[in-house]
């Protein structure tokens, strides 16, 4: 018998051995370590569709300008420019030493080329919109015009000529956005399957593709050929591309990582409370907010909706459930933003929400009085969100305010966030979470979303008043109007409520004592260029 | 036996042709677009996407050109991923998937019927009742439980493994772990009944009773026959195991092909759902098959077709 038990103890014991093994360690290179939530579905500027392409493309692309250390937008691929009085052509002259990471030269002939190409309706780019203030973009994308129509024209190697369909204040910044990016025109052409694997993906900024493994990780290193190469510190990034945010901290907490971002969001909210020096709350421009369905009753109300949005704690949403150092929001327009005098945007609009409890339960009653209804009536609406704890939770406490302060009981349903989008653009919802980040560093990329026509007025908001400011803030030249129309749209929207914005959005991260140089521009993932690392 | 092969052949390519049939309706029919985004994406760029997929046209239509393409062998492109196609996404993700799996199956298969075996020999005593520890331990923590103990006590604590990743052979050890106390539970449980249920057959006390020695009885006699049960359920222990673990893929952030069933339906990229499915049920309806063969192989009782009686 003994003998048998040997046998199972040894078994056991090999299993044991079997399964022992070593870690492994670091090189002493910069190379800075970090994860990346998601697989990029292409590394193609062109056909990039979010943060996960995104984060990776700003490292390794540049475009005509960039956001610097100092969050200033500053000449990047491009020396200086030149715009017409009437804010409608741009002229850039590219700097004279800056190449691929092949060693061609970049030449105004590869942005003409990569502009025109994301407007190619047949490469069915997601975000050929940002091509449209181009004059002939949005027209070649709808198949109304022609490519040779569209308003870039390389002069010659050196120098660009841009003609916008109406003045964009904030143009200059949309060059640095990845969609804007230039692609090596003879490069894309010998080979359509050149951003597929980094053998032969070709680039032209700070870093540059050296290894992907799809779904595993991705590396980039330092690019010889870049023009300002003494700048960059890091001789590359690591990425892995885990999407558990749990394990990506736990790896960062063993010390695999130097860096992470986003973080499990009870984690923030642990070391908020112990106060950890890595935790950073990067800025975000970014409003979280519940669509009103506006055509049905009694969301037509305007009573009913200021009742809902008034006896919204928003305080203690921001400090006891979301915990990551979001801000109550004041409008739709996040803060960040500077006005005409180069000010923060807010200051001049100001506190537009009002948390008053006994104000919204009387507007509340007069709204439902007159649609018809009864505060019973109200029990069979329901709150739409997305699968996700932290919306739950945000969920759970609207429900819970408006049950105390107005005695409604408000349902809650979660759905999959497809089907959540499906819901909103059919209008079949009472009450629906939404979000927004800012594309660019302008309130009009949130005052636009509820101009009547916008795809993304969910809230179905419809006020030819409204739409007039929004209008006037999109063409206008001149900065004082345009800034003028856009505090009055936003005065009004928050006047209609047909939303009610919960939070300004930031986006916490985590990064190592040693890592010095990161910063957090407003509109993108932190910037890891000028990073370093002094272990 | 070749007539009964055919039959079940014909059989299989039936069943795969309702599968896919019945998928694509369903996939249809759930609200939800693989284009649909929350963003400002004017209708135009949407119509784009969807001309350039081909969703613009009749679902009738679709379905065609779909089985068009799947006679072919093609599984089209990812509507989400510009960079691969559904059949490069299988192509590489199952090939990890099935590594981790065979890994975990070799551990279930080689440690899960000994514990049995054992536990049945020294019924309610010390080895019993540790094998059934093990085995409930395994059958009711699930795997991320186990996976997230795991990273916590063996790699984050004392750093003797990898938290996560994918690369080397060290980081398939504790996946591979977490996903075969499932297999190794069960198994040792089915190997434990079944065996205790032979120990106590006539044939096992006849053999004994002529003096054979004890472990030629219970090798060849016992053992032989109470594994029986084990290859009965192999094939689907065999076809869950190889195509991955989407909880385990995810946790240890492996590269796998479990984590694209699931993120195919959550994203609705229509291809990539119809050829995870069906790559899925072309295994298990194979494995299946193969096991219904070995079955006549172990036990030669069992015949697979009527003339064989």
């Amino acid at each position: 018998m003994s003998k048998k038990y040997l046998v199972l103890v040894g078994l056991l014991l090999l299993t044991a051995i079997i399964f022992t093994g070593c870690s492994g360690g670091s090189s002493g290179e910069q190379i800075l370590r970090t994860n990346n939530a998601s697989e990029p579905g292409s590394l193609d500027p062109a056909l990039a569709q979010g943060t996960h392409e995104s984060w990776v493309l700003d490292h390794t692309f540049e475009g005509l300008m960039k956001v610097d250390p100092n969050l200033q937008v500053v000449p990047a691929m491009a020396k200086e420019y030149k715009v017409t009085p009437d804010n409608m052509t741009y002229t850039f002259t590219l700097r004279d030493d800056i190449k691929w990471s092949n060693g061609d030269p970049v030449t105004a002939g590869d942005f003409e080329f990569a502009w025109k190409r994301v407007l190619d309706p047949e490469l069915a780019a997601d975000y050929a919109y940002q091509a449209y203030y181009i004059k002939g973009g949005e027209a070649y994308n709808t198949g109304e015009g022609s490519k040779d129509d569209v308003a870039v024209k390389a002069i010659d190697d050196k120098t660009l000529e841009v003609t916008l369909a109406a003045p964009t204040p904030y143009f200059l910044e949309l060059t640095a956005f990845y969609a804007l990016y230039p692609v090596n025109q003879a490069v894309v052409e010998a080979n359509p399957d050149w951003a597929k694997n980094a053998e032969t993906h070709v680039s032209n900024g700070p870093f540059t593709l050296t290894e992907w493994e799809h779904n595993a990780s991705i590396k980039i290193r330092k690019n010889e050929n870049y023009y300002d190469k003494k700048s960059v510190k890091l001789t590359g990034i690591d990425f892995d591309i885990i999407d558990d945010e749990n394990t990506a901290w736990q790896k960062y907490e063993g010390g695999d990582y130097d860096f992470l971002s986003p973080l499990p969001q009870a984690v923030v909210a642990q070391m908020k409370e112990e106060k950890n020096p890595e935790l950073v709350i990067g800025a975000e421009v970014g409003t979280y907010y519940y669509n009103l369905n506006t055509k049905i009753k009694p969301f037509n109300n305007v009573k009913v909706r200021k009742g809902l949005s008034m006896t919204l704690d928003r305080e203690t949403i921001v400090t006891k459930i979301a915990q990551g150092g979001q801000i109550a929001a004041e409008g739709v327009v996040p803060l960040g933003m500077k006005d005409e005098k180069g000010k923060e945007y807010r200051d001049a609009v100001g506190q537009l929400i009002e948390y008053n409890v006994a104000e919204g339960k009387k507007l509340f009653a007069e709204g439902l009085a007159e649609e018809g209804m009864t505060v019973a009536d109200f029990n069979k609406f329901v709150l739409i969100y997305n699968t996700s704890e932290a919306h739950k939770k945000i969920a759970q406490a609207a429900q819970e305010m408006w049950r105390v302060n107005l005695g409604v009981e408000v349902g809650l349903e979660n759905m999959d966030f497809q089907v959540k989008l499906d819901r909103e653009k059919a209008g079949d919802f009472n009450i629906s979470r939404a979000g927004w980040i800012g594309d660019y560093m302008d309130p009009i990329t949130f005052i636009e979303l509820w101009e009547s026509s916008s795809p993304f007025n969910d809230a179905k908001y419809n006020n030819p008043e409204y739409d007039k400011m929004v209008k006037i803030a999109k063409t206008s030249g001149d900065k004082a109007e345009r800034f003028e129309a856009m505090r009055a749209a936003e005065k009004m929207i928050m006047e209609d409520m047909p939303v009610v914005p919960v939070y300004f959005y930031t986006q916490p991260y985590a990064q190592k004592s040693y890592v010095k140089g990161v910063y957090k521009p407003l509109v993108n993932y932190p910037k890891l260029t000028y990073a370093e690392l002094n272990k | 036996m070749k007539k009964y092969l055919l039959r079940r052949i014909i059989m299989s390519i039936i069943t795969l042709w309702a599968i896919v049939t019945i998928t694509f309706v369903l996939m249809h029919a759930v609200p939800g677009n693989p284009f649909a985004k929350e963003g400002k994406m004017p209708p135009v760029v949407y119509e784009n996407l969807q001309k350039k997929y081909g969703l613009d046209r009749p679902l009738i239509e679709q379905y065609g050109i779909y089985l068009k393409n799947l006679l072919k062998g093609d599984f089209g492109d990812s509507m989400k991923s510009r960079v691969e196609t559904v059949n490069d996404m299988i192509g590489r993700g199952f090939p990890v998937s099935a590594y981790l799996g065979a890994q975990s199956l070799l551990i279930a298969l080689i440690i899960g019927p000994a514990l049995g075996a054992f536990a049945a020999l020294y019924q309610n005593k010390f080895p019993d009742y540790f094998s059934m520890i093990i085995a409930i331990i395994g059958i009711s923590v699930p795997g991320f439980i186990m996976g997230t103990v795991l990273i916590q006590f063996v790699a984050k604590n004392v750093s003797w493994l990898p938290i996560g990743g994918w690369g080397e052979f060290r980081h398939t050890l504790l996946p591979a772990f977490a996903l075969s106390l499932m297999p190794l539970a069960y198994t040792a449980r089915l190997m434990r009944s079944s065996m205790l249920e032979i120990l106590g057959q006539d044939y096992i006390k006849t053999a004994k009773s002529k003096g054979l020695e004890k472990s030629v009885v219970i090798l060849k006699h016992a053992v032989r026959n109470a594994i029986l049960p084990i290859v009965s359920v192999l094939g689907t222990l065999i076809s869950n195991t190889l195509v991955g673990s989407f909880v385990i893929e995810k946790i240890f952030g492996i590269p796998g092909l479990g984590m694209f069933f699931v993120k195919s339906i959550v994203s609705r990229d229509y291809t990539l759902i119809m050829g995870t499915t069906i790559f899925y049920s072309i295994i298990l309806i194979f494995m299946l098959l193969l096991v219904d063969i070995a079955y006549t192989f172990i036990d030669p009782r069992i015949r697979l077709t009527k003339e064989g009686r």
